[in-house]
């Protein structure tokens, strides 16, 4: 791995650098799906705002193809990262009602 | 692509590796797999990952005790250059409801039998094993310390990698559009890619299984039907072992990583293969995690998604051979807990194929049961 790729962080979120992916890529991948599977570039918290044009950019240069014809993983929800806490006061209809505690943990 | 073989794989997912790789190395020389999508782009991709010897008949204990002991020794085995993170810090299954706790102490009995080391615990020692978590409600719980998890993406491509490295082809994007048969054998596996002529097939499709059994006239009694699944982002260390609910429908483990990868079975799922998602999930998930570990209140959800499971209905896998269909072989149904079986799904199904004596009994597990009304039993899911 040269110097430099060592030293090139892609994914700054899961911390990959640009050597790891082009191995995963030298190794086979050829879509971000699988980039984002062997290296985690992609899954942190930003999920691949930041480095999935590069990865994708480095998958196309190293097989000879356009960006875009180069197979995108899906962006999954939720869109930013959110705590549980605040998720388990939304009431069902989809409110806020402030009470996390209405059913019992036993009572189901 | 190759256009004759000694056998094909249908299914780049953990079943279809793992068969494809044990093929090649009890001696076969040219093995194809054919993936429509991917690897691991199936339920494998998807799923929670988790290995377990604490179930409560005799035979799931046993299979997923075979497959446990070839799991301590794939990373070695299979010289894989990446780590595929299979660590072994038990599972935690706790009772929330008197007949739950009494069903697991009598599972322990039957563990213990088979030579399964769990232990029932009170409350308080399941809190000294998890501090962080909040005790109430619940009767007791079993720990096993030999269950765990590992990295699901990291397992499948483990298999696919030495698999190559012993000539076996994986062909990716090709998907299989039909399976010719002459005289009750298997002749050609037809792809959008072109045909590859050979005498054995195997479908190892997940949630595809049915459509691909089809393609030799055979209809699976199969459904499958959405789980969904959530990861937060990595956090420092909160518990060990792998946390499991029946009765709240809950798993939550957290990975080497330091995320946790958590799912809720929803019992008004409906069948199919939606693999959408929703926020009633995320708050349902977040309800129940919150009060069991209290500090997860402060945890972020970064991702969710959705799976299918592929249901049988014994729960039980279909695995092997079916009469009047020679080379034909198929190792699908998995209701839930393929990923476990992997290993040793592999394995026997190999043996099978190339006529070597079965490393397991798994004859009780053939598509024939349903006719003869011999369905398995477990009653540890629930
Ligand atoms: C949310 C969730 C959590 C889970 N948790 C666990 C757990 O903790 N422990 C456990 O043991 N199990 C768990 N499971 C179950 C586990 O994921 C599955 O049982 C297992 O992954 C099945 O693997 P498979 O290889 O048989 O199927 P899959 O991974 O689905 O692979 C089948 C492959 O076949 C391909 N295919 C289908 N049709 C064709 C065709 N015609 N041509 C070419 N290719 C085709 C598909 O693209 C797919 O990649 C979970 C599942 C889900 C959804």
């Amino acid at each position: 791995m040269a110097k430099e790729e060592h030293d090139i962080i892609v994914c700054r979120c899961e911390d990959v650098t640009l050597g790891e992916i082009r191995k995963a890529i030298r190794e086979g991948a050829t879509t971000l799906d699988e980039v984002k599977r062997i290296t985690r570039a992609g899954m942190g918290p930003c999920q691949g705002r930041t480095c999935r044009l590069l990865v994708a950019g480095e998958i196309a240069r190293y097989l000879g193809k356009p960006v875009s014809e180069i197979l995108q993983s899906r962006y999954r929800p939720p869109v930013k990262p959110v705590k549980m806490g605040d998720l388990s006061v939304i009431s069902e209809e989809g409110e806020n009602s402030g009470c996390k505690c209405r059913e019992e943990v036993t009572g189901q | 692509m190759k256009t004759s073989a000694d056998a094909v794989v249908i299914g780049g997912g953990v079943t279809g590796s793992s068969i494809a790789y044990n093929l090649m190395k009890h001696g076969m020389k040219h093995v194809v797999l054919c993936e429509k999508d991917t690897f691991a782009s199936g339920s494998t991709g998807r799923c929670g990952a988790g290995v377990r010897e604490q179930w409560g008949s005799e035979g799931n204990i046993r299979i997923c005790k075979a497959s446990i002991d070839i799991f301590e020794k794939l990373q070695e085995e299979l010289k894989y250059d990446y780590d595929m993170e299979f660590v072994q810090k038990g599972y935690l299954m706790m009772a929330y409801t008197e007949k739950e706790w009494e069903q697991f102490k009598e599972n322990v009995e039957v563990q213990h039998r088979l030579g399964v080391n769990a232990v029932i615990c009170t409350p308080g020692e399941a809190k000294q094993i998890v501090p962080a978590l909040n005790t109430e409600g619940m009767y007791g719980a079993t720990y096993n310390s030999r269950d765990g998890h590992a990295n699901p993406f990291h397992t499948t491509r483990a298999y696919l990698k030495a698999f190559e490295r012993l000539g076996g082809q994986v062909n990716c994007f090709t998907e299989v559009t039909g399976i010719e048969e002459s005289s009750g054998r298997i002749t050609k596996v037809k792809t959008d890619k072109g045909d590859i002529s050979t005498p054995v097939a195997v479908n190892a499709a997940g949630p595809w299984a049915a459509p691909v059994a089809a393609m030799v006239g055979l209809e699976l009694p199969l459904y499958t039907e959405r789980h969904q699944i959530l990861v937060t982002e990595p956090v420092g260390h909160l518990f060990d072992p792998m946390l499991m609910s029946f009765s709240l429908g809950i798993y939550c483990q957290q990975t080497p990583h330091g995320s946790l990868v958590m799912g809720i079975g929803d019992p008004n799922e409906p069948k199919g293969y939606d693999t959408g998602h929703s926020w009633q999930f995320l708050k349902r998930m977040s309800d129940i995690m919150c009060r069991l570990v209290p500090a997860l209140e402060g945890v972020r959800v970064v991702r969710q998604w959705s799976g299918l499971y592929t249901i049988t209905p014994d729960a039980h896998p279909i695995l092997g051979t079916v009469p009047g269909i020679d080379g034909y072989y198929q190792a699908v149904g998995f209701s839930g807990h393929g990923f476990m079986l992997a290993p040793i799904v592999g394995q026997v199904i190999s043996e099978m194929i190339l006529g070597k004596e079965l490393s397991i009994d798994i004859s009780d597990l053939d598509l024939g049961r349903f006719e003869r009304g011999d369905l398995r039993v477990e009653p540890s899911v629930v």
